[in-house]
């Protein structure tokens, strides 16, 4: 496998603050990818460097061979990388129809295809009743839904899903999985960042944990789950106390413990 | 559909009889005026309306039609009515404007989008007042037009019908397409728009760019109408405020919300300006301003979108037209929502259309 996505040692600093301390992930093609990392890791900022949102100060991202550091993040949109956002952003006062329409690339003869597919897509995600409805009229949840499903639409390669589960109730959050899961079995690659460690370790099949702005840990959900480090700087001395039964001393091979981990 | 056809062909009917049926000079005089603005103000809505960002100096493209037909005219001597040719000339000048005008301006959003659009305004009016080929502060006179008094107004009124005519199709062929969906997603959240690849600035400059070349194109019509302009009259802040009344009063960023407001509140000032007793039109001017805090206030929306949501409640009795899918938190974007309690679930049974 190759990876697809790519970010090689993205730095980026607001004044003072690093927010991204050289930020080094891959996400192969065709897999489910999870980034974690406690608040202010810099997962969302990577998410933002990554689609053209923010410049990095040093560093590149690659997609597939292709450098696309710093381009616009409608010329990210169009190499074939789509995003949600951590707090869902929709077209309130478009209809949810239109909401589809917004990202589809299509000129007037392809009008009536374009329609049918954001119906089928809007179908898929089970939220075609309220097409004709303002999406500003939307919950919480049909507007995560919403915003998965108008990424769709332009068919992009990868699909960066900031929190797809936050705020969104447990039933909602099963159906979001199982539409991940569907669309990564034909062949959607994905990256994802989320809270719900359940729904993380249920769903990717690599993990890469972000701490103060670098990723110091990578691998599958159960070597993510049983690493020190990873339990020490994000999961934090509760859950350690925890689970303290079921844990392995020993961190993965090849892989170096921070210096102090004194907690 | 066929409603709304026979509709439309019966006011366009109405407005190509008008000044056949009222043929006082008086009274076309009103007409030619509301025919100005029922362009500038939808010209105005195309940019502005869709894409939200506010733009306080239209003027600025209406001011420069108005002096670049004349100094066209003066320079290259042209007499009579094949003045008008010039007028695709005109609109070109204005789309140049719009370009640069758009390029400094559009890098920036909202209020300060709206604090540049004056500034703009301001430098345009200065350069008015001092450069010398704009004749200082006595402005420009346009050669006379060889017309007998009254085939005057209606000739003007003709023109600034055609405009209106013109423009509105423009506005409404905007509405319906994917560039004024683009538009819409850009007013509602730009930064998402452009991650979905939408080409912002291109889109929006090219909003700019037809409102430009229309309000210069109009601002011509009117300089030849009324024979002069001065710095002051071309560029007059309160015609770009009228004009953002007009669209908020009639409904902003709806295609006919304009025009309902141009043919509405021209008319009511060109009356109340010109009745004695109301010295010296500061009338006018105070119930404009009233005229907008009411709008503001009670129907931030305009009269066609709030008057067709009353509509829409007489005909279902109170009950929602369509099922809400969920109460939203913000009144003032709640629109379809008009009220009703929300099923969390995509309704089942329930989806009353």
């Amino acid at each position: 496998m190759t990876a697809l996505l790519r970010t090689e040692g993205i730095k980026k600093a607001y004044g003072g603050v690093h927010a991204l301390t050289g930020a080094t992930i891959s996400v192969d093609e065709g897999t489910i990818a999870g980034l974690i990392g406690p608040n202010g890791s810099g997962k969302t900022t990577l998410f933002n460097v990554i689609t053209g949102y923010q410049r990095p100060d040093e560093g590149q991202v690659f997609f597939g061979d292709r450098v696309i550091t710093s381009l616009a993040p409608e010329k990210v949109f169009a190499v074939g990388i789509g995003r949600t956002f951590q707090l869902t952003r929709i077209f309130p006062r478009l209809t949810v129809l239109e909401n589809m329409l917004v990202a589809a690339q299509h000129n007037r003869s392809q009008r009536h295809t374009v329609r049918r597919r954001a119906m089928e897509l809007l179908e898929f995600v089970g939220i075609h009743k309220h097409a004709d409805l303002l999406a500003g009229s939307l919950s919480y949840g049909q507007r995560k839904l919403l915003e998965l499903a108008y990424v769709l639409i332009a068919d992009p390669r990868v699909i960066l899903l900031d929190e797809p589960a936050g705020g969104v109730n447990p039933t909602l959050i099963n159906l979001i999985a199982d539409r991940i899961r569907e669309l990564n079995s034909q062949g959607k690659t994905f990256l994802i960042v989320e809270h719900n460690m359940e729904f993380v370790m249920g769903l990717c099949s690599s993990v890469s944990v972000l701490e103060s702005g670098s990723c110091v840990v990578s691998g599958p959900p159960e070597m993510i789950r049983t690493d020190k480090r990873v339990l020490d700087a994000y999961l934090g001395a509760d859950f350690e106390d925890d689970e303290a039964g079921q844990q392995g001393p020993a961190a993965s091979p090849g892989q170096e413990d921070p210096s102090d981990v004194t907690s | 559909m066929a409603i709304r056809v026979g509709l439309l062909i019966a006011l366009l009917a109405l407005a190509i009889a008008f000044p056949q049926v009222f043929t006082n000079p008086a009274v076309t005089n009103y007409g030619v005026f509301a025919m100005i603005f029922v362009t500038a103000a939808s010209a105005w809505n195309i940019f502005s309306g869709n894409s939200g960002y506010i733009s306080l100096g239209n003027a600025v493209f209406f001011g420069s039609g108005a002096y670049a037909l004349g100094l066209m005219a003066k320079g290259w001597n042209v007499q009579g009515a094949t003045v008008f040719d010039l007028l695709p000339l005109v609109g070109l000048i204005g789309a140049g404007i719009a370009v640069i005008f758009g390029l400094i301006a559009l890098h920036v959003r909202r209020h300060t989008f709206i604090v540049i659009t004056i500034a703009v305004f301001f430098i345009f009016q200065l350069m008015a007042f001092n450069f010398s080929f704009t004749g200082g502060s006595s402005g420009l006179n346009s050669p006379f037009l060889t017309w007998q008094p009254v085939p005057y107004n209606q000739n003007f009124y003709y023109i600034a019908l055609g405009f209106a005519a013109v423009t509105v199709a423009v506005a409404a062929l905007v509405r319906r397409s994917r560039f004024g969906l683009q538009l819409r997603a850009i007013r509602d959240d730009e930064d998402r728009a452009s991650g979905l690849g939408v080409k912002t600035m291109r889109v929006k400059l090219t909003a700019l760019v037809i409102t430009g070349s229309i309000t210069a194109m109009i601002g011509g019509v009117w300089f030849y109408y009324i024979n002069q302009v001065q710095p002051q009259t071309g560029f007059d802040p309160l015609w770009d405020l009228q004009i953002v009344l007009m669209a908020f009063l009639g409904g902003y960023g709806s295609v006919s919300g304009p025009v309902l407001g141009a043919l509405i509140i021209e008319p009511g000032s060109l009356w109340l300006n010109t009745q004695p007793q109301f010295s010296g039109g500061y009338l006018s001017e105070i119930l404009l301003g009233l005229i907008f805090l009411f709008v503001v206030l009670v129907m931030p929306r305009g009269i066609i979108p709030t008057g067709g949501e009353w509509i829409k409640r007489l005909r279902t009795r109170g009950r929602p037209a369509v099922v809400p899918a969920a109460v939203t938190e913000k009144v003032g974007v709640a629109v379809a929502a008009v009220g009703g309690t929300p099923p969390l679930q995509p309704p089942a049974k329930d989806g009353g259309q």
